[in-house]
């Protein structure tokens, strides 16, 4: 059988998935969480506990601050000790509050027992949407898009089907992986709830054809539960991204400048279901996730089921130690995920793996001329221009950004993956999307 | 380690290939019309090739170094590739001289007078073979060395007519006897790489594994060949040849496989580069058939060079999730 892909575009880098193997170990509970106020898209949480206040698991300590915003819990139980700055990947320290860690003490009303419970009918569509939206849940990929947001359809649009996204089509990353073969059974209930939630009959769980265990597990488990499908999906780069999710399961575009959901579509990370599950049957916050520590030089990758706001640096220990040749740290995968000045910076809840890199690595190479091989055009998903968009930038040429749709750059990185002469175009491209985004956005005012 | 980690934006990943990886690539898909030129040529395709990768890469050097005091990169291998293509386009039994003034052309006018690597708009070996076509008619165009038995002469290689030029002087009866597997493997003569169709069809398969080249640019010209010559031919055989001799014939294989898909001077996407494609099949038919030369891919290939811009301009790459009306 032929796997379905999207068609456009596309990359083919290295699995490099070393932790797949590795089943989910829980990290011990550090001796102090650094919580960020902003782990979401969207407008930073207002933060309503005071230096001094004793908070539990589950305690909500940040609220969310507008209709694109999440609601931010403590991880831990024990006394705050500052409200201010935490650090960040970025080495800029952002807003947050750090916690001393005094025991495990759990709110009451979070039910922590094993027990799978699968009775979705106890709850109304609304309701799920109010406990997700009491939980805190952004999108668990990396995006970070508050999952509240996503599931309230708008009145005048339908959803057809539930997407999750299952691909981890990002190098080395096997969080989710780990998560859908160890929390099957919870990731299939949490998939009801999010149909129940923007009710559709339908859902698809679209899984990259490199994890054979888990579609062989979840196509399994799907006979149980109606409407719930395994898409195994052909290997490509970035099918990890919404829209070409959607082009490879539904064969349906989404137009440029719309949302999922203007095709009938709403796209949710696997972990994401997971967390559905237990905020809405287990009423427990998202606190914790699966995080994947790895690199070539790491000595023993693993999936760390974290609590948010642990120092990266004790899971980083946990594998096996920073190795001594390391010359970059990266929050996320490969292709997408931020290099971080630092290894301090706490998880959140968009963190998705710790990616280490050796010093060989960390450089980019010297930019060569152009020679208009055209890979670039090739590989890029969107079907834009690359090569011609990155030199409009450059030379702050904002109409032609635009005439030739800078905007819908995904920012996936095909382009400077493809280069053989390793131009920096996803740089320039940046610049000149937001350059643009900017323009279009004052045009309306 | 350092206590200094490296930040820069993403990605942190990258493809294996690199400008000079595939310069090097298409050299080695080169190779076996190398040896089959070797076999059928000799001493002069040796000469031949060595004076024309020689000169190129020492123009480019001495016009990188004085002309623009800059730091010649002679080690990405494009020079020796524009070397060993001029080669190809030449007969075995030309002058090292006019040779070297065909480097000087390529190198000097047609690639660093526009920029150097990258920047040119024409493919800096046609441009040389057509300006040594026009200078010395004689030497190019007249008397193509006998393959096989000039193997050890150079400049006094016996000489006799081309599958192209005994079409154009409407010798259809040579055709009509042509042994189609001599044209396959190289027993005939012309360009030092053009003989051997066996040996560029491999050279091809290997670049189009590599992914070095699409099959775009390759297939829409042969296609398009085998289209309208075949018409013709099935019009009025009396007068026109087999389609098939016109791809197994003269430059046409070099051209699509190797001139044509010169990545700086071809189109950047894949309609784009059907497009340049086509046009080229179909001017190198009208040359050849009514115009006033025997061969006429190197024309039809520098013309459609000179049109890539336009196509790039038209021919966008198919954008997701473009709106339906438009």
């Amino acid at each position: 059988m032929k796997l379905s892909t999207f068609k456009i575009g596309g990359v083919h880098p290295s699995g490099s998935k070393l932790s797949a193997d590795q089943p989910i170990k829980v990290m011990p509970i550090p001796d102090t969480v650094y919580i960020p106020a902003a782990q979401h898209i969207g407008k930073p949480a207002d933060i309503i506990v005071q230096k001094g206040d004793k908070v539990k698991v589950g305690q909500l300590i940040a609220k969310s601050s507008g209709v694109v915003s999440a609601n931010i819990h403590s991880s831990v139980s024990g006394t705050i000790t500052a409200v201010g700055p935490v650090p960040d990947p970025s080495g800029i320290a952002k807003m947050g509050v750090t916690i001393k860690v005094e025991g495990d003490e759990w709110m009451e009303e979070i039910d922590r027992s094993e027990t799978l419970d699968t009775n979705v009918d106890k709850f109304s569509d609304k309701e799920i949407i109010d406990r997700v939206t009491a939980a805190g849940i952004v999108g668990m990929g990396g995006a970070t898009f508050p999952a509240h947001v996503k599931f309230t359809v708008p009145l005048e649009k339908k959803a057809e089907a539930v997407l999750i996204n299952g691909v981890e089509c990002e190098p080395y990353l096997t969080a989710d992986h780990r998560v859908m073969l160890e929390k099957s059974e919870q990731l299939m209930v949490g998939v009801k709830l999010i149909m129940k939630a923007v009710k559709t009959e339908k859902a698809f769980i679209g899984i990259e054809a490199n994890k054979p265990d888990a579609i062989e597990k979840l196509t399994e488990l799907s006979r149980k539960y109606a409407g719930i499908m395994v898409v195994p999906l052909a290997l490509k780069y970035p099918q990890g991204s919404e829209k070409h999710l959607i082009k490879a399961i539904m064969n349906k575009e989404v137009p440029s400048g719309k949302l999922p959901i203007d095709v009938g579509a709403v796209v949710s990370n696997a972990g994401t279901a997971v967390a559905v599950y237990e905020a809405v049957m287990k009423n427990k916050p998202l606190i914790e996730r699966v995080v994947t520590v790895t690199g070539n030089s790491v000595k023993n990758p693993s999936n760390f089921l974290a609590r948010i706001g642990t120092p990266v640096n004790l899971l980083i220990e946990a594998a096996g130690g920073l190795p001594e040749d390391t010359g970059k740290v990266i929050s996320g995968g490969p292709m997408m995920g931020k290099a971080a000045t630092n290894t301090d910076f706490p998880v959140a809840k968009g963190t998705s793996g710790v990616l280490i890199m050796p010093e060989e690595l960390a450089h980019r190479r010297e930019p060569e001329p152009c020679i208009r091989c055209g890979k670039c055009v090739d590989a890029c998903p969107m079907g834009l221009e690359p090569y011609l968009l990155s030199v409009y930038s450059r030379k702050k040429m904002w109409d032609e950004c635009e005439e030739h749709y800078i905007y819908d750059c995904i920012e996936c990185g095909c382009c400077v993956y493809s280069c053989p002469a390793a131009r920096p175009l996803l740089d320039y491209m940046r610049l000149g999307k937001s350059t643009v985004m900017g323009i279009i956005r004052s045009r309306k005012k | 380690m350092s206590n200094l980690l490296t930040i820069s934006p993403s990605p942190h990943f990258k493809d294996k290939p690199t400008t000079k990886s595939l310069m090097f690539g298409v050299l080695t898909a080169l190779i076996p019309t190398f040896l089959v030129s070797l076999y059928s040529f000799g001493i002069g395709a040796l000469v031949t090739t060595l004076v024309s990768v020689g000169s190129c890469v020492l123009f480019e050097w001495l016009i990188t170094k004085y002309l623009l005091k800059q730091q010649p990169h002679i080690a990405d291998g494009s020079a020796i590739l524009t070397g060993v293509l001029l080669a190809f386009n030449l007969p075995s039994n030309i002058s090292p001289f006019i040779v070297m003034f065909g480097a000087l052309i390529a190198i000097g006018i047609a690639k660093m007078c526009f920029g150097g690597l990258g920047c040119n708009l024409f493919n800096p070996a046609l441009v040389a073979r057509v300006f040594l076509l026009i200078s010395f008619p004689v030497q190019m165009m007249t008397s193509w060395p006998k393959p096989i038995e000039s193997r050890l002469s150079y400049l006094d290689a016996v000489t006799g007519a081309t599958p192209m030029a005994a079409i154009k002087a409407g010798n259809l009866s040579l055709c009509e006897n042509a042994n189609f597997l001599d044209m396959f493997i190289g027993k005939i003569g012309g360009s030092l790489g053009e003989v051997a169709a066996i040996a560029l069809i491999l050279g091809g398969i290997y670049m189009i594994a590599r992914k070095i080249i699409t099959w775009h640019i390759p297939i829409s010209i042969i296609l398009t060949v085998f289209a309208f010559a075949g018409l013709l031919w099935l019009i009025d055989p009396s007068q026109y040849v087999n389609p098939l001799y016109h791809i197994l014939g003269g430059g046409l294989l070099l051209g699509a496989i190797f001139m044509a898909t010169d990545y700086v001077t071809s189109p950047m996407s894949a309609t784009g580069k059907i497009i340049f494609g086509v046009g080229i099949g179909l001017l190198t038919i009208i040359i050849r058939l009514w115009g006033n030369y025997p061969e006429g891919m190197s024309f039809a290939i520098l013309l459609m060079n000179a049109v890539v811009p336009l196509i790039n301009k038209k021919f966008q790459p198919a954008r997701f999730g473009a709106p339906k009306t438009k």
